[in-house]
């Protein structure tokens, strides 16, 4: 069992990621073991050992989990069954010693927005022991209506291309739209009204609050010759600066990435659907395909938990398998 | 008599047989100016040719190639806009005018290319 420490270890690039407690957390990948990441640094504890004990949750903390990029509609050899796997996220969620209290998820709920899709989705969330879910949608759930379906479906109270926020126990969410709109040759794109709104609904906010900002196409740039990034997404992160807690979770890129820059801890998901390569370790960031009894271990669910008065939320990535 | 008959019939065929072999060297010859000029593929993300170069008139068939769905759109997003095109499923546009035109795919912009009508 590794001790947990409360520095970085090694940070060569000097880019906040500590790699070495993360290579040490992937060698217990799959012995039951967890990697929490609390403020760049990684720790690992067994599962059912630790902080996480029992099914309630105390009051001042905040458990919660992210899912992305189901793909529900997808069909190809990388994974020619996305509907099993995506239970299969939804069982391990189900089985988690801590409940959440709600789903985030980042979208590419579907593969081609269609009806059926969406309502798979949500006929197989229905069995979650949670229905608190929040969406945000991907570049998949736009296809060729603008988003129309999704908005109908999962837009209540949201504004525009579907942007909206909300509180949960004194943290504040903002769910961000950057897939709409997108310019030939452009990333991921926030635009001038979006990016209005969010400045003004964080404006009074106490700086001690802790926000949590959520989006499909990562906000910070993991891989532009890929489109992994979002062109005005700087501008946004811009009005959370003053803030003392940013956590910025995204999808998108199928594989689990993370990034601390001062107060902000950006971090992205894995797929319930199919990997993806590396940034630039294969031709394109086309759907991977691996050998089956690997599948599960390359797709996975993020767990969030904060305790009042700690600085960073802790991010825990699960894999399927 | 049966014989000029034979004849006229061989001389029938080998008129028919030279038109023929006329016409199907008409149809290569114009084949080989533009072998595949019509055509574009797509994948691993891409478009291939990234610039293709055509006459007025010509259609251009897209088709695409990669496990994940693109589409093919002009960058004014009016003057042509396909569906989103699944494994090998194609898109067709005819340009009917000279211009550069060019165009992405709206679920992954960084994907641009270009059509050159003369």
């Amino acid at each position: 069992m590794v001790p947990p420490t409360d520095k970085i270890l090694y940070d060569h690039n000097h880019d906040g990621i500590d790699r070495r407690g993360f290579l040490r957390c992937m060698a217990w990948a799959g012995t039951g073991a967890v990697c929490v990441l609390n403020g760049g640094v990684f720790t690992s504890y067994a599962l059912g050992h630790g902080g996480e004990k029992g099914a309630n949750i105390p009051k001042g903390e905040l458990a919660f989990v992210q899912i992305s990029d189901s793909h529900m509609g997808f069909d190809k050899p990388a994974n020619s069954d996305v509907v099993a796997t995506f239970q299969a996220a939804i069982d391990k969620i189900n089985a988690l010693p801590v409940a959440p209290e709600f789903i985030l998820h980042t979208g590419d709920v579907t593969h081609l927005a269609k009806a059926a899709q969406f309502d798979n989705v949500e006929q197989i969330l229905k069995s979650a022991r949670t229905s608190d879910v929040f969406y945000v949608p991907g570049e998949h759930d736009f296809v060729g209506d603008d988003g129309q379906q999704f908005r109908e479906r999962f837009g209540k109270g949201t504004q525009g291309a579907g942007w909206y926020s909300f509180e949960k126990k004194g943290v504040h969410f903002v769910g961000l739209v950057n897939v709409a709109n997108l310019k030939a040759g452009g990333l991921g794109s926030l635009g001038a009204e979006q990016l209005e709104w969010m400045e003004k609904d964080v404006k009074h906010l106490k700086s001690s609050t802790p926000v949590v900002v959520f989006a499909h196409i990562p906000l910070w740039a993991v891989y532009p010759d890929w489109g992994w990034g979002t062109d005005d997404s700087a501008q946004a992160l811009g009005y959370l600066k003053r803030f003392g807690s940013v956590t910025v979770l995204n999808g998108h890129i199928h594989q689990t990435m993370q990034k601390v820059e001062g107060n902000v801890t950006f971090h992205t998901a894995c797929s319930t659907a199919f990997p993806q390569p590396k940034p630039g370790a294969a031709p394109s960031p086309g759907p991977m395909k691996v050998p089956a009894e690997q599948l599960r271990s390359l797709l996975g669910v993020t767990g969030v938990h904060y305790k009042k008065g700690q600085h960073t939320l802790a991010i825990t990535d699960l894999s399927l398998g | 008599m049966q014989q000029n008959t034979c004849v006229s019939i061989l001389r029938a065929a080998g008129l028919a047989v030279l038109g023929i072999a006329l016409v199907g060297f008409a149809e290569t010859a114009s084949a080989g100016e533009n072998p595949s000029g019509q055509q574009i593929t797509i994948d691993n993300f891409s478009f291939a040719p990234a610039t293709l170069t055509v006459k007025a008139g010509t259609e251009v068939t897209w088709v695409n190639h990669d496990d994940i769905p693109h589409t093919v759109v002009s960058e004014d997003q009016a003057t042509f806009k396909s569906r989103a095109l699944d494994t090998d499923e194609k898109f067709r546009f005819t340009f009917a005018k000279p211009g550069t035109y060019t165009y992405f795919c709206s679920l992954h912009p960084k994907m641009t290319a270009k059509v050159v009508v003369q």
